[in-house]
């Protein structure tokens, strides 16, 4: 094994996952629990046009790989004039995606609250948004963590399909080397030991919020 | 007599083909404490929530202070159904405290949010009403740190911090533990001795002797029998009121 090589290669991967994949990852899951908590109130409206929207949105979220959704809007943009740089390209992809599949964890979570918290909300006299803001989103935010924090881990290993659109992040890094070096599965199995680091890191994270959490139902 | 506080006239509901009030009046005068007694299902929910737009009535009318009347057999107007709502509050059957929120924030949330209260004000007077019912000490607990008795005294302030016209309340001890109902049936007499109006659904029989001005025996969507307590509860007219007492009275015969 070149351990040489190893070293040499370890800090501009994980440079490249402090930089790339991780800003990456927390900007379009950001972008997308916005996107997600629109469609789910689309979802959940009861005018027909606006949950049927929603439902074609997520349904077209679900239905196509997220592989093609990002070479849909890199690669097939320009063709009609709209060209976009692979680091916003990634992130519109991915937000896209996360408002998919975010959506519907927020519309159940709202769906498990209680209709007792609408009456009562409405019996102290706050109007339907209202409700839903101070009494409902509190209380499904609870139940969506858990889910969310799911959907997050997974957007982080996900990040790495932006490598194909050219996009400077961890496993670009990775497959750079590997060509320069053909040092193959050396240098992807570190690419892999560093994603698993950062997921760990994650799920420990995950557990301790949950934890947190339970105190309060 | 004084005019009534609040006028309910020939409430329909049904849910799907379900018929479930089939023509209700009801009149509170101010002061007045209204009892609501019946069978599981005929209705007495359905008619207490018709009272406040937490359900909308498919026919009848509603008036407040024989003001004008709400008509529900026609499209009822957001702001007329707000302005009736807001005449009156409700004390649930299962408390609905809002689970995130401190009992003083509960109590507040309303005043401050709605009504536009100062913070302060709104918390001072929280705070003087909890130390009415015996829960002073308990402003900063989250409902789920509360006995159900306490849980629902809560609920009680809640609905009174909205300074209504009119207290609505739902069986307000039968989700209680027998030993936890006398403490919030306590607080319901002393807010009608204090001349509170209240409309209250209950099958705490004696309450209803001791508290209620009227009794209203509903069955199958319709009033079968009105009277004053000690008329209804001693000498019912009704062969079905009186089925029905005996059920509840003598549950072993
Ligand atoms: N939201 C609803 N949808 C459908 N049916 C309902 C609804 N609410 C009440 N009902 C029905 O109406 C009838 C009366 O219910 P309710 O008013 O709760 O009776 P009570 O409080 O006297 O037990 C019952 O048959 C119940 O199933
Ligand atoms: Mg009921």
């Amino acid at each position: 094994m070149d351990v040489q090589l190893l070293q040499d290669s370890w800090w501009p991967m994980w440079r490249d996952a402090i930089l790339g994949t991780i800003p990456l990852a927390l900007i379009s899951f950001a972008l997308g629990l916005v996107l997600a908590l629109g469609v789910a109130l689309l979802r959940l409206s009861s005018r027909r046009l606006l949950s049927g929207i929603g439902r074609v949105y997520v349904s077209i979220i679900r239905g196509t790989p997220l592989l093609v959704q990002l070479f849909v809007i890199f690669y097939g943009l320009p063709t009609i004039g709209v060209t976009i740089d692979p680091w916003p390209s990634a992130v519109v992809a991915f937000s896209l995606n996360v408002g998919g599949y975010a959506a519907e964890v927020i519309r159940a979570a709202i769906l498990s609250v209680p209709t007792g918290q609408w009456e009562a909300g409405y019996v102290v006299g706050m109007s339907h948004a209202r409700t839903l803001r101070r009494i409902i989103l509190p209380q499904a935010a609870r139940v969506s963590v858990p889910p969310l924090s799911n959907t997050f881990i997974s957007l982080v290993k996900d990040s790495s399909l932006a490598s194909l659109i050219l996009v400077t992040e961890l496993f670009r890094k990775a497959q750079e080397i590997a060509a320069s070096t053909t040092e193959f599965l050396l240098i992807y199995a570190e690419a892999a030991v560093i994603y698993w680091i950062i997921c760990t890191v994650l799920s420990f994270g995950q557990d301790r919020i949950e934890k947190k959490l339970e105190q309060y139902v | 007599m004084s005019e009534p506080l609040m006028s309910a006239r020939g409430i329909h509901k049904s849910f799907g083909d379900n018929h479930v009030l089939r023509g209700v009046d009801l009149d509170v005068r101010p002061g007045q404490v209204v009892a609501l007694i019946g069978p599981s299902g005929s209705g007495k929910t359905t008619m207490l929530r018709s009272l406040n737009g937490l359900e909308m009535p498919d026919a009848g009318t509603l008036a407040f202070d024989g003001g004008p009347e709400i008509d529900f057999s026609r499209p009822v107007p957001a702001a007329q159904r707000f302005a009736a709502r807001d005449r009156s509050a409700m004390v649930f059957q299962h408390h609905n405290l809002f689970p995130h929120k401190t009992v003083l924030q509960n109590v507040t949330e309303g005043p401050v949010q709605v009504r536009k209260v100062p913070r302060a004000e709104a918390e001072a007077r929280a705070t003087d009403l909890l130390a009415r019912v015996g829960l002073a000490e308990k402003r900063d607990a989250y409902p789920r740190e509360l006995s159900g008795g306490q849980q629902q005294r809560v609920g009680i302030v809640r609905a009174l911090a909205l300074q209504p016209d009119l207290l609505l309340f739902d069986e307000p001890t039968s989700a209680l533990d027998p030993e936890l109902v006398g403490e919030v049936l306590h607080v319901m007499k002393s807010l009608a001795d204090e001349g509170w109006t209240m409309v209250v659904v209950t099958h705490e029989l004696q309450f209803a002797r001791e508290v209620a001005d009227e009794v209203l025996f509903l069955d199958g969507g319709v009033v079968a029998e009105r009277g004053a307590p000690a008329q209804l509860f001693t000498h019912p007219r009704e062969e079905r009121t009186k089925q029905f007492l005996h059920r509840i009275l003598r549950p072993l015969d």
